[in-house]
């Protein structure tokens, strides 16, 4: 029995829709369309897949899309909460799985109609009970009820303790959009943006402009997770789980953990930072390329720091230096074009492009590939990854 | 007021009209051209060179004179023969107006609207607007009176059929409310609500503290067993285990630890923007509020705030603040 999650699982499949504004399709298809062509990546059948991992949030259930796709039996059927901190998570679900030998072959997937359905900037609303709603109502009475608000809140003290600019901010989106605009499968294919248009655009919530905040979009992304035995005989270089882990830290809540004495930091990001190095034996000098979770420009910026690209409050400096590029940047981020550019699968499309950079079929890709962080959703209980070349 | 069985007809004659296109797509009568670019910036006290002046535009970004964004949907319009009445009606939308007027829903108010850009228009671009009943809500009690949201949504696009951008527009077709009598003989007749902010769930761990804003005071939570205090209010202190509490009054004295102006989305029942504040209360808690009474390109982190219960019309109240001139 493994002690360590290390390099015990690998990442052999990739499947994604189209991702658009308006899918004209159910959930349940988006689901069972990325699941379908992630196991068809892998060369593997469905009846091959025993197990199946995806987010509290996804309206698909594991049953659902196992009957849809014609999976059998499964032995593993799990839900990570917290909305896009579990995009990490559900691979960290998966390759527990493996590891143990609870299952052989897992599908880790997340789809959504996020722009023609349920939209997640209409902002959290009385109308819709859970078990959480108390807690949004210490901010909703006040007209806080999005997520743009609730990252703006961080991002204006993290500016005003560290001296960044909105012009640091627009880098992060200058860069995203600069990948994206090589990217055919990305929103903003060919759709280049000016630092103009970008400081121009509409205020959204102080000070996130327009184009700090991510897409709305229809699509589903799935991936195969199995073991290095398994995946050695598979069609494609596998994705080797250098590190998985997540956390939630003290004082946590979802979106809002306002009452820390210092709300500049991620505390739960740090720890999955240290995890995921202390299980792999790698460093932030070890990553060649990044996939950075980026519901907004700003929280780049927090991960930046969390993961020692840079130290506590110098990103502004790291994205200034044109780091971000996989035109000869540091650390080239988001190649896939990230949330902001290519579309918002809720993180899991950051795993499918995590998984191309290791191929080396990126629409960017950067010279060196060993090595590549994948991470989730920030301000909730969150995760990361690492992911290296097939041993 | 329409029987239940005629208010059964006429929802399902209205939401039969929930996805058609309003007719079929219409291309603007003008590709894209200086003169409307030069009126539109006249009437609007635009005066970026990027629009109106061609020599300044060539050496700008675009290379050439570009119509402001906001223009989209003036290249579509469709003239005055479309506002002559709804009398004939000329595409599904009238036809749907018409429904609800000749229903008593005799009012119209724009409610909100909202746009998106994929790119600037260029001289000679020629526009086509497809235009789509999105959503009928149900029947809603606002302040102007009783009636139905109706969202359309255009989708514009070029002469290569690639998207410019869409715009949603939201309209209240109502019942006017009657002017109200100055002395009711129908005392038990109830108002119709205007929108108001969202209100808290109560439940065993909070609704205290929502009655005591109603009485007038800011509450913070004081742990019995530690005597710490706690905000936002929960049943059992992380410091000691102790599920013992009561609660001291808040001064309302705070300086700002962070905050942001929200702009959009705007939802109905706040004026926007919105000015949302974390508050470091001296009493060594933080508390979320907002910020009255101060101009929002005013507000700065570490400014003293004064926090004040405000009743709300509807009778709901809340802690906000404003800002403290006494800077002690
Ligand atoms: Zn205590």
């Amino acid at each position: 029995m493994p002690t360590t999650l290390k390099n015990e699982a690998v990442i052999v499949g990739i499947g994604q829709t189209k991702y658009t504004k308006n899918s004209g399709v159910s959930e349940l298809a988006l689901a069972s369309e990325a699941v379908r062509n992630a196991i068809d990546d892998a060369g593997l059948v469905p009846s091959d897949i025993d197990g199946l991992t995806t987010f509290l949030l996804d309206n698909n259930d594991e049953i659902e899309v196992a009957r849809s796709v014609g999976i059998g039996d499964i032995k593993l059927f799990s839900r990570i909460g917290y909305g896009g901190g579990a995009a990490t998570s559900i691979v960290h679900q998966a390759t527990m799985a493996i590891a143990t030998g609870t299952c052989d072959y897992v599908v880790a997937y997340r789809a959504l109609n996020g722009r023609s359905g349920q939209r997640y900037s209409q902002g959290v609303s009385g109308d819709i009970v859970t078990s959480d709603l108390i807690h949004w109502s210490w901010y909703m009475p006040w007209g806080l009820l999005t997520p743009a608000s609730w990252v703006a809140m961080f991002t204006q003290r993290y500016m005003h303790e560290y001296g960044a600019k909105a012009e640091d901010l627009g880098q992060v989106a200058l860069a995203m959009r600069n990948h994206a605009v090589n990217n055919p499968d990305a929103f903003f294919y060919e759709r280049p943006l000016s630092e103009e248009d970008y400081s121009t655009a509409r205020m959204i919530c102080e000070p996130l402009r327009l184009y700090d905040c991510c897409q709305e979009t229809d699509g589903g992304c799935a991936v195969v997770i199995t073991s290095p035995e398994r995946a050695r005989d598979l069609r494609h270089p596998g994705a080797q789980i250098r590190g998985v882990a997540c956390a939630a830290a003290a004082e946590q809540e979802q979106m809002t953990s306002f009452y820390r004495d210092d709300i500049t930091t991620l505390p739960e990001m740090d720890q999955v930072a240290e995890q995921i190095y202390a299980q792999s034996g790698l460093g932030p000098q070890d990553i060649d390329a990044a996939v950075i979770y980026d519901a907004f420009s700003s929280i780049v910026f927090f991960q930046l720091e969390s993961f020692g690209f840079c130290k506590v409050g110098e990103a502004k400096d790291f994205v200034q230096e044109g780091n971000l590029s996989a035109k000869g940047g540091r650390l080239p981020t988001n190649t896939h074009g990230g949330q902001l550019s290519e579309a918002y699968i809720h993180g899991v499309n950051g795993i499918v492009e995590g998984t191309r950079l290791i191929r080396g079929t990126s629409a960017n890709q950067p010279e060196r590939n060993d090595h590549v962080l994948v991470t989730s959703g920030v301000g909730v209980p969150t995760s990361g990854l690492i992911l290296g070349q097939l041993t | 007021m329409l029987s239940a069985e005629k208010k059964k007809e006429l929802e399902e004659a209205i939401y039969a009209f929930v996805g058609k296109p309003i007719g079929p797509p219409f291309t603007g009568r003008d590709v894209v051209n200086e003169p409307m670019i030069r009126q539109w910036c006249d009437a609007m006290g635009e005066t970026s060179p990027n629009y109106l002046d061609a020599v300044a535009a060539e050496k700008s970004p675009h290379g050439g004179i570009v119509a402001p964004p906001m223009m989209l949907q003036a290249w579509v319009m469709q003239g005055w023969e479309m506002h002559e009445g709804y009398d004939e009606p000329k595409n599904e939308e009238h036809r749907l107006h018409k429904l609800l007027t000749d229903a008593g829903y005799e009012g119209v108010l724009g409610t909100d609207t909202e746009q998106s850009f994929s790119r600037y228009l260029r001289l000679g671009d020629a526009v086509t607007a497809d235009t789509v009943i999105e959503h009928i809500s149900e029947e809603k009690a606002t302040g102007a009176g009783v009636g139905y949201f109706i969202t359309t949504r255009a989708t514009f696009t070029d002469q290569n059929g690639a998207e410019l951008g869409w715009m949603t527009f939201r309209v209240l077709k109502f019942i006017p409310n009657q002017p109200q009598q100055a002395a009711s003989d129908d005392d038990g007749a109830a108002q119709p609500a205007k929108p108001a902010r969202i209100k808290p769930p109560m439940g065993h761990d909070n609704s205290w503290w929502w009655q005591a804003c109603t009485d007038g005071k800011i509450q913070i939570q004081r742990c019995g067993g530690c005597e710490k205090l706690r905000h936002p209010p929960r049943p059992m202190c992380g410091a000691c285990g102790s599920m013992e509490w009561d609660a001291v009054e808040s001064s309302g004295r705070g300086t700002l630890h962070t905050y942001t102006v929200i702009h959009y989305p705007q939802f109905p029942g706040y004026e926007f923007p919105i000015i949302a504040a974390l508050v470091d209360l001296e009493e060594g808690v933080r508390m979320m509020s907002s910020i009255s009474g101060c101009d929002y390109e005013k507000v700065e982190i570490g400014m003293p705030l004064q926090g004040v219960i405000h009743e709300d019309e509807d009778g709901f109240a809340l802690p906000i603040f404003r800002p403290r001139e006494d800077s002690q």
